[in-house]
Formats: structure tokens, C-alpha cells, sequence
């Protein structure tokens, strides 16, 4: 996992993010068993107790469940990702969308705009 | 649990010059914290106060409930500014050097790190490049099960891949019961493993806070608000 934790906001939640975006693409799977908080903590190189308020957070939403002796595990339950993928994309599209407005644009112009720059780039 | 650090109205004066007034400060267990400040702010000053190097002028100075003497030193692993390892020891005999030293010093780890790092034991220390002196003197001071690690500037003088492999050290070596104080001026590379960072400006404590707080009220790294605050 490529960690960027470049941002000013807080760093759990730069983790708690990416970590989303992970489970979302795919990159962890459901059931997936995830390595210890200080082996992930080493990976992204942050505080071992940052990625423990981030487990926190994954386990607090059921992203992520702790097995008392086993470790922590992606959770299996594929309708709580199709719900957590719905309100990521909404987000980004959000985000998108008001930057567009601030530029002026309206809905029919950046519609057909995607469309352009999508084709040009052969998606 | 107790604080491992607790300063009351500490003051320290060289003559007329002030290098820390009137510090009060607290710091539990299990915490990696940042002493930030720019030069001549009194970051060593005070590391060197916890290491009983220097007497405060007034204030008091408790390192887990004892005054800086033998016994807090038992519990204190300090990385100096500059090494005091002299040149002509092989790697191996610093490390001997240590286990005389420190009853919490942990050969096997030192070993160990120094295997990750691809490093002859048996070579003379005046034959490494000064990143690599620094490296092995962190790998000692971390080797040790302290309670307080005091890491003066451990990053300043090695490239930023070295600094990756100091950084690494530190969160992987570091246990819940204790804690860990870096002092530095490169803030952007290390925020990321901090819980806490202390501002010190003019020798005032300016700030104590959570990292992560600073961001969630700043809106701002804390490489972003330092040079806010300290602009010049």
C-alpha cells in the first residue's frame, strides 16, 4: 500500500481515508486480515497510536473488526462497502462540483466537458 | 500511570542570558514528541537539564518523580548533538561499550539493526561517513529499554532515505511505557510520527499540544503553523 499523507488535515484521518480508499479499489479485500498497527505504522511511517485512533475510527463505522485473538479484519459484509464506495464517489463528485460552479460552469457545460476530456484521454 | 517528565517553573540562565524561563510542562508515558523551536530557542538546554548536564537556576526538573541524578539516568537514553564515541573503536566495541554501560542495554537489538543496515561490526568508526556514525550511535542509544529517549537532532546530518531508516528505528523501537522527545528543526519530516509537539520560542514554551489537534483547529500541518510562528 503507497501511503501520501501530504495533506495539513489530521493524520488519522489522511490514514482512515486511504485506508477507505484501499477497501473501496479493492487493494484490501473483504475478510482480509490487516498487519499489526506498528507494522502498518512503520509502512506509512506514522505514530503507532495515529494508526491506532485511524483502527479506531475504521472499527467505530464496521470497516474494520478486531478479533480479540486473531487481529483486525476488513469486514466481510460487501453491503457496507457498496454503502461506504456510494458516499466516497458522492464526496469526490461533490468536491468536483463545486470547484466547477466556483469556475463558473454549469451543470449542462461540465456534463459535456467530461465528456470531451474523457474522450481525449481514451477512457 | 505517572508523568515522565514534569517541569515547575523551570528557569535556566548562562549570566545575564535567559535560555529557558519559567517552563512548566508535563509529559505522560507512551508519547512521541516533537521539541520544536529555531536555533538558539533552548531545545539542548533543556534535554541537557533532563540529563542532569545542567542545574536549573530556579524551577524544579522531576524525570518519572526524581530529581536528574545516577538513578534517573538508568532511565534516560540520551542522543547528544555531537557523538563522544571516540574514533578509534570498532563498532563492536561500542557496542561493549553500552552493555558495561546500561543494565537496559539490549546487544541483540543493536545487532540486529546493524545486520538491517548492512554494517560490519568489526569496522573502526573513523572509517564511516558521518551519516553513518550518526546512524550507529541512534542504534545504540535505541537499543536501550528506557523509559525517556532524548534524541537531540538526530536527523540533521543524513540524507532523506537515511532519515527514513532513523524515522523507522524510532517507531518500531519504542515501547507503550515510554516516551520519546526529538528535538529538530526539520518539522515537515518528522510530524508525521509525532503525538505531540512543544513550540519553544526565546525560550518560552509557546505551545504543547496534540498533533493531530493542531491540524483539526489550524486547518495547518505543523511545518505550516512553525513557520507562522517563527517568521522572521
Amino acid at each position: 500500500m503507497q501511503w501520501d499523507l501530504n495533506s495539513e488535515k489530521p493524520v488519522y484521518l489522511q490514514l482512515v481515508e486511504q485506508i477507505q480508499a484501499g477497501i473501496i479499489s479493492g487493494k484490501y479485500r473483504p475478510g482480509d486480515k490487516l498487519p499489526s498497527v506498528r507494522e502498518m505504522a512503520a509502512q506509512a511511517m506514522v505514530n503507532p497510536n495515529t494508526m491506532q485512533r485511524a483502527m479506531s475510527e475504521l472499527e467505530r463505522d464496521g470497516l474494520v473488526y478486531a478479533n480479540r485473538t486473531a487481529g483486525r479484519f476488513i469486514t466481510s459484509d460487501e453491503e457496507l462497502i457498496r454503502q461506504l464506495k456510494k458516499r466516497y464517489i458522492t464526496r469526490i463528485i461533490s468536491e468536483f462540483l463545486e470547484k466547477m460552479e466556483q469556475l463558473g460552469l454549469n451543470h449542462d457545460e461540465i456534463v459535456s466537458l467530461i465528456d470531451e476530456v474523457s474522450e481525449n484521454k481514451g477512457v | 500511570m505517572s508523568a515522565i517528565l514534569e517541569c515547575r517553573s523551570l528557569t535556566k540562565k548562562f549570566g545575564s542570558v535567559t535560555a529557558l524561563n519559567n517552563i512548566n510542562l508535563t509529559l505522560e508515558r507512551g508519547k512521541i514528541v516533537g521539541l520544536l523551536g529555531p536555533n538558539g530557542s533552548g531545545k539542548t538546554t533543556l534535554i541537557k537539564l533532563i540529563n542532569g548536564l545542567l542545574v536549573p537556576t530556579s524551577g524544579t526538573l522531576y524525570v518519572a518523580g526524581m530529581a536528574p541524578g545516577v538513578e534517573s539516568k538508568k532511565i534516560v537514553s540520551y542522543l547528544p548533538e555531537r557523538t563522544y564515541l571516540p574514533d578509534w573503536l570498532k563498532v563492536s566495541q561500542a557496542i561493549e561499550f553500552f552493555r558495561d554501560f546500561y543494565e537496559d542495554f539490549d546487544p541483540n537489538k543493536a545487532y540486529d539493526m546493524l545486520r538491517r543496515l548492512n554494517l560490519d561490526p568489526d569496522r573502526r568508526l573513523k572509517t564511516l561517513s558521518k551519516g553513518t556514525k550518526e546512524k550507529i550511535q541512534l542504534i545504540l542509544v535505541m537499543s536501550r529499554n528506557a523509559d525517556l529517549y532524548c534524541l537531540d537532532e538526530p536527523i540533521g546530518g543524513v540524507d532523506p532515505a537515511a532519515r527514513d531508516y532513523i524515522l523507522n528505528t524510532i517507531i518500531s523501537n519504542y515501547n507503550d511505557n515510554a516516551t520519546i522527545i526529538i528535538s529538530t528543526h526539520l518539522i515537515s519530516d518528522i510530524e508525521n510520527i509525532l503525538d505531540e509537539a512543544i513550540f519553544i520560542k526565546d525560550g518560552n514554551l509557546y505551545l504543547h499540544s496534540s498533533v493531530d489537534d493542531i491540524r483539526e483547529k489550524e486547518g495547518k500541518s505543523i511545518d505550516s503553523l512553525f513557520r507562522e510562528v517563527f517568521r522572521c
